[in-house]
């Protein structure tokens, strides 16, 4: 399925600084091999492969990024980084999409919406570090 | 020898059984694990961006209290403490301007001088070496085949891991020192799902059940890992993934502690098995690893 994407060309080279800076990666080394991609263990759960959400920060693509799932999908398990024969960190850039929106109170996940046998069962590790990558 | 140890939320809640056996076994090797002072939580994820300077404050924190203690070195048994403690101190170690910002938010602690190392506690082990843990070995694991698990955070980033990123084999080696048998498991590298546990429980059903079924295929009885997260995920999340997966056979799970106590014939009571999902006494009696005078685990 082939798509049309406008670029603004000002405000996309802006929002492609800002990630790169935020994720603090060389996000303009990427030469999209997908190694990244094939080591992703739930790339199945991704609308975006990671090295795709690398070209889209690339172009600066704000709207595909930060209404992709697969930021919201990473697990930060840094396969793809050990992968990656420019050593780019996804999970980072990942993390800097996501800021992009909790910094607007966006959250994903809230405390509340978790029922009080999930409270009780899930140990608190899990409930911190998600809590930690997915609200404020 | 006695060395400063930061147990974490896990070790004193679903990881008991890993603290008891990691205490017990590495006094026979005359390692005194020696609970950190006023330790706080570690924060379970290191921050991934360049201009949150806030999540690092918290292993910050425990290092200084390392350094309170007059000691040098910090080890851990959670592979997520471990990873989150190591991340922030060589960031800190690496960038002058961010520890100087960093030593600005303290409150009654001194600044960090950054002089601790952190460590997990394998790395105590393969530094000793891999035959002194051998001569210690009274009941060697025979007949037991293990899975070993490495998961995420014990080895990657590399540059953060206590092992080769692709191709670890630490725990291969400790099992085997411990009379064990290991199979090869493509998936000991696989995460697990970590904290989508939350918010995706049926992804990490999903990872679980390859990890788990290749083991289970191999000929391995157990898997075994060091890391709580991944413990919940392949141990507790085991009801999922029978929801899911009908053809789904239980494997027990076991943190590396469990079987170096096992070996060193610690007793029962170091082994903390009750508070398991699947469990792992029945395989150890049927391997005549235990006897049978322990209680039933509870009912699921």
């Amino acid at each position: 399925m082939s798509k049309t994407i406008r670029l603004d060309s000002t405000e996309a080279a802006k929002f492609a600084a800002k990630i790169q800076e935020r994720s603090g990666e060389p996000i303009d080394m990427c030469f999209q091999c997908g190694e990244c991609s094939s080591a992703c263990p739930v790339s199945s759960d991704m609308d975006l492969m990671p090295s795709t959400l690398v070209r889209f920060t690339q172009l600066g693509l704000k709207d595909e990024l930060i209404n992709a799932k697969t930021i919201w999908v990473c697990a930060s398990c840094f396969h793809c980084v050990t992968r990656c024969p420019k050593g780019i960190d996804i999970a980072k850039v990942a993390e800097a999409l996501r800021q992009e929106l909790l910094r607007k109170k966006l959250d994903y996940v809230e405390v509340r919406d978790l029922s009080m046998e999930e409270r009780q069962e899930i140990p608190q590790i899990a409930i911190i570090s998600n809590l930690r990558k997915f609200s404020r | 020898m006695k060395i400063p140890y930061f147990p974490g939320c896990s070790l004193k809640t679903i990881g008991e059984g890993f603290e008891k056996s990691a205490i017990a076994s590495a006094a026979i090797l005359d390692f005194e694990l020696e609970e950190l002072p006023r330790w706080v939580c570690c924060g379970t994820v290191s921050s991934l961006t360049t201009d949150d300077l806030m999540h690092h404050l918290a292993p910050i924190r425990n290092l200084i209290r390392v350094e309170d203690i007059k000691e040098t070195q910090l080890v851990t048994l959670c592979s997520v403490c471990y990873s989150t403690l190591k991340r922030s101190n060589a960031l800190v170690k690496n960038d002058p301007e961010k520890l100087k910002t960093m030593n600005q938010f303290m409150d009654k602690e001194n600044e960090y001088q950054g002089s601790v190392k952190v460590l997990h506690f394998l790395e105590l082990l393969r530094e000793m070496g891999f035959d002194k843990i051998k001569e210690k070995v009274k009941k060697p694991l025979r007949g037991l085949t293990l899975s070993p698990y490495y998961g995420c955070l014990l080895v990657r980033p590399k540059e953060f891991g206590i092992d080769n990123p692709e191709d670890p084999t630490i725990l291969q080696e400790l099992t085997k020192a411990l009379g064990a048998d290991v199979i090869d498991n493509p998936y000991q590298l696989k995460c697990c799902g970590s904290y989508h546990t939350v918010d995706k429980p049926n992804l990490v059903a999903d990872l679980g059940y390859k990890i788990l079924t290749y083991a289970r295929n191999s000929g391995a009885d157990a898997l075994v890992l060091s890391c709580p997260l991944c413990a919940f995920n392949l141990d507790n999340r085991q009801r999922e993934i029978k929801r899911q997966y009908p053809d789904f056979v239980e494997i027990p799970i076991l943190y590396f502690t469990q079987l170096m106590a096992l070996a060193f014939d610690l007793g029962e009571e170091k082994l903390g098995f009750d508070i398991h999902y699947v469990d792992p006494v029945p395989l150890l009696k049927e391997k005549q690893l235990l006897i049978d005078s322990l209680p039933l685990i509870k009912e699921k």
